[in-house]
This record gives C-alpha cells, structure tokens and sequence, in this order.
C-alpha cells in the first residue's frame, strides 16, 4: 500500500463530522425543544381539582390483597362481560406461596380463572393472591410508543385501544412492563382492560369489582373524596407495582409484599 | 431445558400473558435489512466524502445494494402488522413521542432525499448514454430515468459530481439515523431490560456498518469472478482494514454492555443470565461474539499483519465477510427474539419455536433475504455500477478513480 496515500484527510473528516453532528444536534434539539414545550403548555393549561387530580371524574382502583381468596371471579367476570378470548386476560390472579426455605412459588393457572388447586407442601410460611390488571398509568409507556396514537388515555384517566385505529404493530404490549396487554388474534389489534369503560360510564362498576365476594377491589372517582377508592387510599398504606418505573400507575395495593413481581 | 434452579428463589413463572412471542423472526429481519442499507452507504460515502479512492471499485455497487435492501427493509415490518392496510397511517396519523412513528418519515427521506437521488446524479450520465445506444420502448425508459436532464457537458457533470457529494454529506447523518433510530425503538423502552439500554443505538449503528461493509465485499469478490474481471486488492485490503477497524469499536462497544450488564447486575440478573447461558448460549457467545465477531477480527488482523499472498489475503477477506454477516444477523436475533424469552415477571423464562413453513417461518424469512438480491440484480441490469463513469477524463473532478 502505498505510504502518502491519505484514505481520509483530516480536514475532510473534520468537516463531516462537523456537518453530521450539526444536523442530527439541530434534528434532535429542535424536537426535544418543540416536545419539552409541549408538554409543559399542556401541564400548565391542565387544571388540577381541588384534590390534585387532573380531572374530575379520575377513575381508580384500589386493591386489598389481604382480602382476595384467589377463587377467579373476577377473572371469569371479566372474560364474560368482555368477550375476552380463551388463553388471555384483561385481569388474571396470581398466587404466591412462600417457603420456609425462603423459596417462593408464583403461579396463575389459567389466571386463577377457575380458582387454585390447594397447596400440598407443608412447609409453607405464607401465602397470598394478587389480583392484576392494566394498571391505567397516566404516563403510560404503552401510549407513549404507539405509532398512530390508537391507545390513549381518556379525559377522566382509563387508558384505551381504538380497535377501529390500532395497526397491530404490537409495540404496546412489549412497552407494558405489567405483561396487562395481549394479542387479540380476533380483532388483529392489541387488548387490555378497560376498566369496563362501558359500564363506568353508566354509573355502574367494573365487573369484576362488581362480583368480589369479599370486596378485594375497591373502584371509583379518586378525585372525589367521599368516593370509596379515596376513602380507602387516604386511611390505608397503599403501593403500586414496580413504583421505580415511573409509570404513574392508578392501581392501588395495600398489603404489597416484596415477593410480588 | 434450562437450569431453571438459577432462579434459585423463584418458580418459573411467565404472566399469562406472555405465553407467546409478539415480535418473530420478522422483526429480526427488519434491523438486519436496515442495518445493510446503512452500512453499506456509509461505506459508500467514505469514497464520496472522505476522498478513500482505494475502496471507489465497491462504490456504485455499494450504493446500488442500500437501494435494493432498503426497498425490502419496511416489508417484513408491513408482513408482520395485524392490520397491514392501516399501514399508511403511521405516516398519516403519526403519534410523535412514537419511536416507531417516526420510522416512516426517516425510510422515506432516506430513500427519496438521500439514497434515490444520490445515485441519479451519479449514474446520470451512464443514462444518457444508454438513451443513445438503445432503441424503442429501451430507449424510452432510459429516457424516463434521465427526467429529461440529458446534458452530458463538463459543466453538467461537474454538477452531478458536487450536487452528489452534497447529498452524501447529508446522508452519512441520515444512515446514522435511520439505523441509530432502529436501535433506539428498543433501548428505549424501560418495560425491558434486555433492550433498555443507551448504548443500543450505537450498537446498532455499527453492527450496521461491519454487516455493510462485509455485505459490499462479498458482492465485490463475486461480481468482479462472475465478470472474470481482475480483483482489485487494494481495494480489497482497504475494504478489509475498514472492516476491520469498525469490527474493533462493535466488539468493544458489544464487550462494554456484557460487562456494565454484569457489573451493575440489577434485579434483572439471574433472568438474564440464565437466558444467555440457556437458550442464546450459542447465538450470543458462539455466532455473535466469536464465529461473527473475534474469529474474523483475528483474521482481518492477519491480514494486515502478516505478508499473507494476494490469493490467501482475498479467501480471507472473504470468510470474514460471511463470518460477519452471520454474526450480526444472529446479533439481532439475540436482541430481537431474546428480549422476548422472558416474562416481564423477570422470574420466567418462555421459548420460541422457529416454523419452517407459513408467513412468519423460516422459507418466508430467507424469501426477505434473497428479495433484496434479485432486486440487486435487476438493478445492476439497469444501471451497471461497473462505471466507466468515475475513469471517463471528463467526468468531474471529485469523482472516484479506480486505482
């Protein structure tokens, strides 16, 4: 190879480089600029109520792990009520079951859908369920990524798919640190929970707060004071699921034990 | 089967869910295709702006294999959308703060403003002359290709030769762009360990650049034998070492992930270490790291180093090459489908079983990889990038010179 044969001169290296870093800085800047504005524009202009919600109606929902027995109503209620198809779950049932040894045995057959075989192993410390669902973050990353914006969150705070809008390009439901989101083979769009919008909307409640026998799910206007869901926060030590993530989930546990995932 | 007693405090659990994979070999394909494209122009643009003469026999052929890649890079993301008619959307309804929104606006500048243009105003001339060679509705295509521009004057050409280096500068950031945002869709997410990360960008950027560079090397050995033509080993040996430097930053790039990975062992440890020592142990340390990255590393070195003959130094080049192309291909397996194998419980593992027949198997997936090599082929029919173009004395003055 020949020894004064420059590959590249450092002037030209140095131009490009220069030029590259310029544009991708002015692509990047102004839009990190244009979206900081944004949104701070739509914080201020976004009045809060008198309890510091964004708005009134701001649907939640609270859950007493304590007092869910894993028999799979709620599930079954949920799959009738949303034509919910075989094998996935807008709410599903987990049991944990700890060991002396300190070992833990997390399991959700079927989402709890029919309720859990009872536990054979006698040394066990302690059990409990959790019963899951869309957590309905308000700084959801499952809105955050979708392409077209087909799922948003609504003006009193559930987090919804339009089916007649969503591509499919299934973004939202790797984007879902709650594993809440599935493939809707049916409809070829994702799916989730509602928080059974249909019926909220008419006063009523979700379903499967609606058949709890023991009243483990506690939903309605948290911005409300008197509401059962503010009640139930305000008096009660209360957790979200992975809190570190930032997610701005509305779903509420009390009794949240660190072997929960 | 995996030893699942890693996970030594925890059953294997998975949310219900998350029994089946979202993304498939599809989607491995889509960054391995856009990583083709961007590498390949970059090494394009090293004869273009940086003035590299030695590698200008692999230029007109670099740029004519990122047109043919990119034309198939949105089609495994189309194939895999649920509602693929809605397609369109993502350019008409596009949801800003969506990585993936975005991709429609960078593809189509890339193709219409960067790559479409760039090889007009370089094979303009080529055109022209074939309008004056061919005859009937030939003729009339070339015609059609020229858009009536068919001044072939000194002056013009000096004008195609800067308007294209203009475009190449605006197109090195546009490649790292295109490829630097396909990292980004997936280290941004923070649901993901696996992909969450901010080095993945860059890691994707030069994956795509050795994957490039091995990709127009591999089309330059076998082009040049097809045509019985002389293989050009300076040219050759400048491809290599090219090959070989940006090799050096992936590898170390690659090697500083594993290790700040392993270091900052986070909650996500055990999962993602049973993960890699199970069902990627292969993919990641045998295909990736060491058939696909420190075996042609060692003998891209060697060829540098040692005064191997032209014969054994070309043979070489060219095992790299493949070795590379596998490797990065398995690279974005690794990503891809491994970012998929375990539950976001982070205490469960999933599998995934690669068909060998339907949309999504593995006949479909090696249909998308021939697909761009047909089309290469047309496309050389079209406008042979063998160019007298760079030698002609009255093509301008920056124009490429073989050597």
């Amino acid at each position: 190879m020949e020894e004064n044969e420059k590959l590249i001169t450092r002037s030209d290296l140095l131009k490009t480089i220069g030029q590259s870093v310029i544009l991708i800085g002015v692509g990047a800047g102004g839009y990190a600029a244009w979206s900081n504005v944004t949104s701070k524009i739509a914080k201020k202009t976004t009045k809060r109520t008198a309890t510091g919600y964004p708005a009134s109606p701001w649907y939640a929902m609270a859950i007493d792990i304590e007092k869910c027995i894993g028999c799979g109503s709620c599930v079954q209620a949920c799959s009738v009520e949303n034509d919910v198809p075989e094998g996935h779950f807008r709410t599903w049932i987990e049991r944990y079951v700890i060991k002396e040894d300190g070992s833990v045995d997390i399991s959700s057959p079927d989402g709890g859908i029919h309720g859990f075989p009872e536990v054979s192993d006698e040394n066990v410390t302690r059990a409990f369920f959790v019963p899951k669902l869309c957590n309905h973050c308000d700084d959801s990353p499952c809105t955050q990524v979708c392409p077209v914006g087909a799922t948003f969150e609504t003006s009193d705070g559930v987090v919804m798919v339009d089916y007649d809008w969503c591509v499919g390009c299934r973004y939202c439901i790797q984007a879902c640190p709650y594993g809440s989101r599935f493939w809707n083979e049916k409809k070829r769009t994702a799916d989730k929970c509602t928080l059974c919008y249909h019926r909220i909307k008419k006063g009523q409640v979700p379903a499967c707060v609606e058949v709890c026998p023991t009243g483990a799910r506690i939903f309605g206007d948290i911005s409300d004071k008197e509401s059962p869901v503010a009640k139930f926060v305000r008096e009660n030590a209360t957790n979200v699921m992975k809190p570190h993530l930032k997610t701005g989930a509305k779903v509420q546990y009390k009794g949240l034990s660190k072997e929960v995932v | 089967m995996f030893p699942l007693q890693l996970l030594a405090q925890s059953s294997n659990y998975v949310f219900p869910n998350e029994k089946e994979l979202q993304w498939s070999v599809l989607i491995v394909l889509y960054p391995y295709l856009t990583g083709l494209v961007a590498g390949a122009f970059i090494l394009a643009s090293l004869v273009r702006v940086f003035d590299a003469k030695k590698v200008a026999p692999t230029y007109r052929l670099a740029l004519l294999t990122a047109l043919a890649f990119l034309i198939c890079a949105p089609i495994p993301l189309v194939t895999h959308l649920g509602h693929p008619e809605r397609a369109i959307e993502i350019m008409m309804t596009p949801h800003l703060s969506s990585a993936m929104a975005i991709f429609g606006f960078v593809y189509l500048w890339y193709l219409m403003a960067v790559l479409l243009l760039e090889i007009w105003f370089d094979f303009r001339a080529d055109l022209v002359k074939k309008t004056e060679v061919t005859r009937g509705i030939v003729k009339s295509f070339y015609t059609a290709l020229t858009l009536g521009f068919k001044d072939v004057s000194k002056k013009a050409l000096q004008f195609d030769d800067k308007a294209g280096r203009f475009i190449t500068i605006i197109g090195i950031p546009s490649a790292v762009l295109l490829h630097g945002y396909v990292g980004f869709i997936f280290g941004s997410l923070k649901s993901n360990p696996w992909w969450s990360s901010v080095l993945m960008p860059v890691i994707f950027l030069l994956s795509a650049i050795v994957s490039g560079i091995s990709l127009v090397l591999l089309f330059y050995l076998i082009t040049t034998k097809y045509r019985k033509q002389v293989l050009d080993i300076g040219c050759l040996d400048a491809v290599g070492r090219y090959l070989m430097f940006a090799l050096i930053f992936d590898l170390t790039l690659e090697g500083l992930d594993i290790v700040h990975r392993l270091y900052e062992a986070g909650e996500w440890v055990e999962v993602l270490g049973l993960l890699s020592s199970g069902y990627l142990y292969y993919t990641i340390f045998g295909l990736q790291l060491f058939l696909g990255g420190l075996l042609p590393l060692g003998m891209l070195a060697y060829t540098q180093l040692s005064k191997a003959s032209e014969a054994v130094r070309t043979k070489l080049y060219a095992i790299s090459g493949f070795l590379v192309l596998l490797g990065v291909l398995a690279m974005r397996w690794n990503v891809v489908i491994g970012g998929q194998l375990f539950s976001k419980s982070l205490r469960g593992l999933s599998t995934y079983k690669l068909e060998m027949i339907g949309q999504e198997g593995i006949l479909a997936s090696l249909f998308l990889l021939i697909l761009p090599i047909i089309i290469l082929f047309v496309l050389v029919k079209i406008i042979p990038p063998w160019g007298t173009h760079g030698a002609e004395p009255e093509a301008g003055q920056g124009d490429p010179q073989p050597v």
